[in-house]
């Protein structure tokens, strides 16, 4: 305690609101937050070393795991990469079938979304509702894919699965239920008085702000700032179907809301195209085992902004180096803005309106005392010194174990 | 003395009460399940639950307050049950019925909330503290309105009893359709008594874990859940007795189902009620009470006067 009218309480490590590990520290005076500290790395994998040591064609399986919802998005950005470099060109169907699994995949991530906005507000309903929906998009990737998450449709230089002419059917007649139950939610969104009371005006990220802490997808766009890679820099088939990119001036939580729930409409619409005009062709191009030398950065538009990876290879069969830059570390940093002035219980719908994917963002760590702030590090030595200390205090000794 | 101590623990005591209250439980969840899509529990799953709990190892925080933490459930739980005892349930008599036991039931009532209050407190830990504070400061709210809602019926009818709330609308059941409003003040208010969805500030799950109920475990987990069954259950009770005082000149075993089936329709309205909206947050809900709920509850208690005026003459 720092005062007596100001206390800090802690949302996670552990904590129901949050569905990952990520520890924030509220500084609160009765209900009204003064200080939020972030803290990240309690889900580091270690997944760009690993990268490393295998060769490219297990990191493709690998990097899919890095997130378990926009699985697609990270193996897409990084075979882009190594296709980059390796010069290949991608046959058309195999980019319109990245392209459709790719949408399906943020149709799937933002009726996610949706639900666990609506439990972080106490409104389980929404939650149950759109989940249930979210089965519809669920089945048809099981069914595309074979598998619910983590598809494993890509392959470097194309995608290992087809699209038969009666998936496409059963595909359509899921976007057509899918685009009813979204106009209801839509309707449920601008009508509905506590949906409304609970998320306009919370959160707000204005368009300067959006623009200096480099927040990206849905969280820039509900700031009105027009960013998206799929029209800025169209990859797979992006360039040929047509799109809106939404965007909202709310600023605030409702915007993002808003701009999901409208982005869910565009991307039926592209889903729609792209089975209209697959065309016909092989599904993939041979990829030589050893990549030759150079580097490359691919940006993919993920469900929750742009992801970024950098690929550098050193003409073996394994990279060099890899870096994912995962859309919620650009996000994160926003989130101390949002909170400012805030009360307590606007906290879990602020965080989960970045749509955190906390393990994928868990690349680096920062060495932080979490409660004096400081940035001291503490030598192998120091520590082992301070173990031995400690133990001798309470009757035990170490210190003629050797090292 | 066998009597009494049969009533007091078995019917329609401690015994009854619990299982009804467990029953209740079962069916608001059941009907909130059904509402979202969900399959829901099977009937006895709030019986299964609450053995479970008492199974369970007990665990009281090294700083808290061990007796008041421990004593804290088993009062609220005994509040509520004693105010069953005032509610006439087939007939115009209860088994401890006398003048003012609307005031006496609506009292024990509010001790559950302050028993959870200090148990929250002194478990020390910082959600529960959260958690409390907002409970008190949600009670300031609804306790208002409930009570102006209550009372404005028992004005009409002219006496503190609810035996005699019962017998003044069985003579004119018509006068019941002017208690409309502070019906649904009550039912309203009774949600942020009850805590439920869009009133369920205090044990806000995202928010602050589970509020004042954050570091119990064991035994004192399961009585004070039994304790929130119990207050719907009474709390119901109450409603059903003021506002719809029906059939209760019928024969016993009628006269008893006629009120069990009351009870559920209010508890099924609660279910619903808490099925469409999402939570609020203590600001706003203070503001939704101040501005349109107790307002209405003062225009109740003003028809009433007028009305009361009116049929003197």
């Amino acid at each position: 305690m720092e005062n007596k009218d100001k206390f800090r309480i802690p949302i996670g490590p552990q904590h129901p609101a949050l569905k990952e590990p990520e520890g924030f520290s509220v500084a609160l005076k009765g209900e009204k937050i003064m200080g939020v500290d972030i803290r990240l790395g309690y889900n580091h994998r270690g997944i760009e070393k690993a990268c490393e040591e295998r060769p490219y064609i297990q990191d493709v399986y690998l990097i899919e795991r890095v997130c378990g919802i926009c699985s697609h998005s990270h193996s897409t950005c990084f075979v882009q990469a190594v296709e980059e470099i390796a010069g290949l060109q991608l046959p058309k169907r195999a980019s319109y079938i990245r392209t459709l699994i790719a949408e399906l995949e943020r149709v799937h991530s933002h009726l996610l979304w949706l639900g666990v906005a609506g439990h972080e507000i106490g409104f389980d309903t929404l939650l149950m509702y759109t989940w249930r929906d979210r089965e519809i998009v669920m089945d048809i990737l099981a069914m595309l894919t074979g598998n619910r998450v983590n598809y494993g449709v890509n392959v470097i230089g194309g995608v290992k699965r087809d699209i038969t002419p009666s998936q496409i059917q059963d595909v359509l007649k899921g976007m057509d239920l899918l685009e009813e139950r979204t106009k209801y939610y839509i309707d449920l969104a601008m009508r509905e008085e506590t949906i409304i009371k609970r998320l306009s005006g919370v959160g707000v990220l204005s368009h300067e702000e959006a623009l200096s802490l480099g927040a990206v997808g849905p969280t820039a766009r509900a700031s009105g700032v027009a960013r998206d890679t799929r029209r800025d820099d169209p990859y797979a088939a992006y360039a040929e179907v047509s799109f809106n990119v939404i965007t909202d001036n709310h600023n605030d939580v409702y915007g993002r809301t808003v701009v999901r729930l409208k982005e869910l409409m565009e991307s039926y619409k592209i889903i729609r195209q792209l089975l209209k005009n697959i065309p016909d062709g092989p599904l993939s191009v041979k990829a030589p085992r050893n990549i030759p030398a150079g580097e490359a950065i691919s940006r993919y538009e993920a469900p929750r902004g742009e992801d970024v990876h950098y690929v550098k290879s050193n003409g073996t069969e394994m990279p060099e180096r890899v870096k994912v830059r995962a859309p919620t570390l650009a996000n994160v940093q926003a989130v101390k803005q949002m909170l400012k002035d805030r009360y307590l219980a606007d906290m879990p719908i602020v965080i989960a309106a970045i749509d955190p994917c906390f393990s994928c963002t868990d690349r680096m760590v920062t060495v932080q005392n979490f409660d004096t702030g400081n940035h001291e590090t503490i030598s192998w030595d120091t520590l082992r010194v301070y173990g031995i200390n400690w133990h001798k205090d309470r009757g035990v000794d170490f210190s003629n174990v050797t090292k | 003395m066998i009597n009494a101590i049969f009533n007091i623990l078995i019917f329609p005591g401690f015994l009854f009460v619990s299982i009804f209250g467990l029953m209740a439980e079962f069916i608001d969840r059941k009907i909130y399940a059904r509402l979202q899509n969900r399959v829901g529990p099977p009937w006895f799953q709030t019986i299964a639950d609450f053995i479970k709990l008492l199974a369970k190892e007990e665990l009281v925080p090294c700083q808290a307050n061990a007796k008041i933490f421990r004593a804290a459930p088993v009062f609220a739980l005994a509040s509520s049950v004693t105010a069953f005892l005032y509610i006439p349930m087939w007939s115009f008599g209860s088994l401890c019925s006398f003048s003012a036991d609307t005031i006496v039931v609506l009292y024990l009532l509010t001790l559950p909330t302050l028993a959870i209050f200090i148990g929250g407190w002194y478990s020390t830990s910082l959600y529960a503290r959260i958690g409390t504070v907002r409970s008190l400061t949600q009670l300031f709210a609804y306790e208002v309105p409930l009570f102006m809602g209550i009372l404005s019926a028992a004005l009409l009818a002219d006496t503190w009893s609810l035996s005699g709330i019962a017998m003044f609308y069985s003579k004119h059941p018509l006068y019941c359709c002017f208690n409309i409003i502070g019906f649904c003040v009550s039912v309203i208010a009774l949600l942020g008594k009850l805590e439920k969805v869009p009133f369920d500030i205090p044990e806000a799950e995202t928010e602050i874990v589970a509020g004042a109920f954050t570091e119990y475990s064991g035994k004192s987990l399961a009585f004070l859940r039994l304790t929130l069954d119990v207050e719907m259950v009474v709390c119901s009770a109450l409603l059903a007795i003021v506002f719809m005082p029906f059939g209760l000149s019928l024969p016993s075993v009628i006269g008893f189902a006629l009120f069990i089936v009351k009870i559920l329709f209010i508890i099924s309205l609660i279910s619903l009620l808490r099925t469409i909206f999402a939570r609020l947050r203590i600001d706003q809900m203070i503001d939704f009470c101040w501005k349109y709920i107790a307002p209405l509850a003062l225009l109740q208690l003003l028809i009433n006067l007028i009305l009361k005026g009116i049929l003197k003459h």
